[in-house]
């Protein structure tokens, strides 16, 4: 049986009388970038709730490798592969830029206190080995997190910085699939074009699946092998960015304005 | 009329005079609230310069020096040209100090005239006695005009004069003060060193400094300051810019010299300061496990004396030959095995139910818990077990083989409790900067996204219960050992609060403030029930207590030790602002003319759920 590796079968929310989402059928498959655009409101956000288990959904089934992830603990979700971002990016702000990315590392580690007080072997080399991959995290974003940066606090951070974190933070939990909500909202042109790339870099050289959310349509344009098109919490489309972008539901959708990735 | 004009007062006359009142009655009103609380008679008793100064009106006098200093403090802006200090707030000063002087002469007057005993116990003849100097009401009067006046000056003054002054001047009165105060530590201590001519020359008979004494060590505190001028400040920066190995270094030396003090000291010293150490201790050992708790899970837990009760009693029933239903009388060692299993159980018991909640509804729901706690060891119903009102008594010291520690030799004790403080910084240190601690900070800072990271945020709030509770059992079977019974009333509400108010004074999350905080709230003022080097303080103890947390939380929330983290994190827009600056130069240097985003938003950045 050819599975895919998150499928989502007739997915319904509804917040005190209003479906948030509805008649949802979803899936991708491993090696794929999924992108999910829609006007504001449109509930994409939400749908990322529902698959990281902070929501739980009022019907429908949510399968991860085939099996069901539908009211498991965000956490355990988490654990088995699925990582994502905040569009309002919720960092640890008091903690350093390295420990934020060390400590979404907790769900694949096991040193608990024995190991920390007796400083075990075992604990000196789990240890080393977060710092170590955390460090390589980072590196991938180049110079910007590294250096003296990885000792400053989250906060301290410039807003692109902060969105760059939020992802070496996801992809430290060591997932399958990975969820970005917004990655290059409120970046400038440059900055856009640059995490761009990395998105490209995040599948190649990662091996990460991706579901972005993204309004920036050339974004969604150069990355994405499929979109997927939400409306008032119903998808009104999938298929390729050129089929999608001249879909007249979509094109309505946007206000009658055609889709169009800008320049 | 120009600006600046407008700005600028025209005269020393021209005073801001609504600013003046406000301040002279704030004076006042601080003044008439220390003597109707009955501060200054009760502290006429202690001495501090003999015959001179007593520590009641030390504090009387030194209200109107301090009002006089804020009041008279300077905005200063960055950036305008400012108004030099001088004359204008030598004035302000001095109305200020005038004004609080006047109303308290009014309370001279109402004391005399109208006896308002009932509602305010303080009202007293002694209180009118000790306000007029025993001189009569004219001479009261007219005395606390003069000195408000004189110390609303002087507290002014300290603006005005040159640093090296007001630096000296410091050093000077808390030198003095802090060596009369700490007299029977000093005296306590130059006797274990055969150094009693010392403090008979320092002190007078009936306690507090002699004239003489007052004046020689005065000069050398003096010289001695403007000797050290920026060498401390120097050092405890080059401390601080120290890496890697030298800082490694100096640390271990630094560590050396602390262990070894703690250790040889306590020698020297006689039972009471070794009593009050062991006190100070076994408090320290509860603040540095709260700390855990709330400093770095960001638990408020206000049952946290549930746990010291636990510990106390786990091992009364163990070792004590009293024990009214179980005594197997083992040995304290032995005995403490099961107190952690006990309190590790009673951690999770009370952890579980309570750990979903958040913030205040887990402070309240704790409180409770502490406090079911004590009433059950109270109750009847456990009576046959626990003893009841009664508690558990007989229980006996530890038995080392060379030696025995019971509360009779509080130098044991005190050996005792620094063993497990040691255990217990330690566990604090390595915990911070492991898997757990990091998961710690990850749910005080956002329990959702904690969730989302992968943490399970139900386990890491029930372990730091859990190592919270043990530490606090390991104080409770101390102070078991050490006191020799146990009862009920030990374990009042109030320990909670006194140890959480120990954390905050100190610094929350910081192994250093909770050590400092320890030091200076139990070991000066005192706990729940043990008296402090400031024994006269006992009846205001806790009055002290809640002005010096409502004022840490005003002027300086992060504690008087600050952990940088705290100190950010309290202080964020100030950093974000020096690191906008700074990183706004290092970004632009950085990205070679690409344009630079330094769009650092104020604020919290984990804000709004989605
Ligand atoms: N927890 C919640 N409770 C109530 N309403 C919610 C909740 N989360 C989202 N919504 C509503 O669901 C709709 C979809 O929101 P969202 O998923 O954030 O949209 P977007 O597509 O812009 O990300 C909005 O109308 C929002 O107000
Ligand atoms: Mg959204």
């Amino acid at each position: 049986m050819s599975e895919h590796l998150l499928e989502i079968r007739d997915l319904k929310v509804t917040f005190g009388g209003l479906d948030a989402l509805s008649g949802l059928d979803f899936h991708v498959d491993e090696g794929e970038i999924v992108s999910v655009i829609g006007p504001n409101g449109a509930g994409k956000t939400t749908f990322f709730n529902l698959i990281s288990g902070l929501v739980a959904p009022t019907e429908g089934e949510i399968l991860f490798e085939g099996e069901s992830i539908v009211g498991l603990d965000p956490s355990i979700v988490t654990s088995l592969g699925i990582a994502r971002t905040f569009q309002n990016v919720r960092l640890f702000p008091n903690m350093t830029i390295l420990e934020n990315v060390m400590v979404a590392q907790h769900c694949r580690t096991s040193q608990q206190v024995f190991g920390a007080l007796l400083q075990t072997k075992a604990f000196k080399k789990e240890e080393s080995e977060i710092r170590e991959r955390a460090e390589e995290i980072l590196g991938f974003f180049g110079h910007r997190l590294v250096g003296y940066r990885m000792d400053q606090p989250a906060f301290a951070l410039s807003y692109a910085n902060r969105r760059r974190l939020e992802i070496a933070r996801a992809m430290a939990t060591q997932p399958r699939l990975l969820l970005l909500d917004e990655p290059v909202a409120g970046m400038n042109p440059m900055e856009t074009a640059e995490l761009t790339a990395l998105i490209g870099r995040l599948r190649s050289d990662w091996g990460f699946t991706i579901v972005m959310i993204e309004h920036e349509m050339k974004v969604v344009r150069d990355v994405s092998d499929r979109v997927v098109v939400l409306d008032h919490g119903v998808p009104i489309a999938q298929g390729s960015y050129d089929e999608v972008s001249i879909n007249p539901s979509v094109v309505e959708a946007y206000l009658g304005r055609p889709v169009e990735a800008d320049r | 009329m120009n600006e600046r004009a407008m700005d600028l007062p025209r005269s020393a006359v021209d005073q801001n005079w609504p600013h003046v009142l406000r301040w002279g009655l704030v004076c006042g009103l601080v003044l008439v609230s220390l003597c109707l609380v009955g501060m200054p008679v009760e502290l006429d008793k202690r001495a501090i310069i003999e015959r001179h100064l007593s520590l009641g009106y030390l504090f009387v006098l030194l209200v109107p020096i301090a009002i006089g200093w804020v009041s008279s403090t300077l905005l200063v802006l960055e950036g305008v040209e400012n108004r030099r200090q001088g004359l204008y707030d030598l004035v302000t000063g001095l109305v200020v100090g005038l004004i609080g002087g006047g109303v308290l002469s009014l309370l001279m007057v109402a004391l005399d005239n109208w006896n308002l005993r009932d509602p305010l116990v303080n009202w007293s003849p002694q209180l009118f006695r000790f306000l007029t100097y025993e001189n009569g009401m004219g001479f009261g009067a007219a005395a606390w005009l003069c000195t408000g006046a004189l110390l609303g000056l002087a507290g002014a003054a300290l603006h005005v004069v040159p640093s090296v002054v007001r630096r000296t001047t410091a050093f000077v009165v808390f030198g003095l003060f802090f060596l009369s105060v700490l007299e029977a530590a000093i005296s306590d201590l130059s006797e274990g060193f055969g150094l009693e001519s010392l403090t008979d020359w320092l002190y007078a008979k009936k306690g507090g400094l002699t004239v003489t004494s007052t004046i020689v060590v005065g000069l050398v505190i003096g010289a001695a300051s403007m000797v050290t001028r920026g060498r401390v400040k120097a050092a405890t920066n080059r401390y601080r810019d120290m890496e890697g190995a030298e800082r490694q270094k100096a640390s271990m030396i630094l560590f050396v010299v602390v262990a070894v003090l703690c250790i040889v000291l306590p020698m020297f010293l006689g039972k009471i300061m070794n009593e009050l150490l062991a006190n100070v201790g076994i408090f320290l050992l509860l603040a540095l496990g709260l700390n855990i708790v709330v400093g770095l899970a960001g638990l408020l837990d206000l049952g946290y004396v549930a746990f010291f009760a636990v510990g106390g009693y786990t091992t009364a029933v163990l070792t004590s030959p009293n024990s009214p239903w179980f005594a197997p009388e083992l040995h304290f060692g032995v005995a403490l095995v099961f107190v952690v299993i006990a309190a590790g159980l009673t951690g999770l018991l009370i952890g579980a139910p309570v750990i979903r909640m958040r913030g205040d509804y887990l402070a309240i729901v704790t409180l409770g818990f502490g406090e079911i706690i004590r009433l059950l060891f109270m109750s009847d119903w456990l009576g046959p077990y626990f003893g009841g009102a009664q508690g558990i008594t007989n229980i006996p010291g530890v038995d080392l083989g060379f030696a025995t520690v019971k509360g009779t030799d509080p130098r044991s004790v005190f050996y005792l409790v620094l063993v497990f403080c040691a255990i217990a910084i330690y566990t604090s240190w390595r915990l911070q900067a492991s898997r757990l601690g990091r998961a710690w900070m990850a749910v005080r800072e956002d329990e959702q996204v904690a969730e989302a990271m992968g943490i399970n945020t139900v386990n890491a709030k029930l372990m730091a219960f859990v190592v919270g509770a043990v530490l606090a059992s390991f104080s409770g079977a101390v102070l078991a050992a050490k006191v020799g019974s146990i009862f009920p009333t030990s374990f009042m509400i109030l320990v909670s609060i006194i140890i959480l108010v120990v954390v905050i004074v100190g610094g929350m999350g910081n192994i250093a403030g909770v050590l400092v905080g320890s030091f200076v709230l139990i070991g000066v003022l005192g706990g729940p029930k043990q008296p402090g080097l400031l024994q006269e303080f006992q009846n205001y103890k806790l009055l002290i207590y809640g002005i010096l947390l409502v004022f840490m939380m005003l002027k300086r929330p992060e504690g008087l030790v600050p952990s940088a983290r705290r100190s950010r994190e309290l202080h964020q827009d100030e950093f974000l602002q020096d690191a906008w600056l700074q990183g706004d130069k290092l970004e632009s240097e950085e990205e070679e003319g690409t344009v630079v985003t330094a769009t650092v938003s104020t604020g919290e950045v984990g804000g709004a759920e989605e």
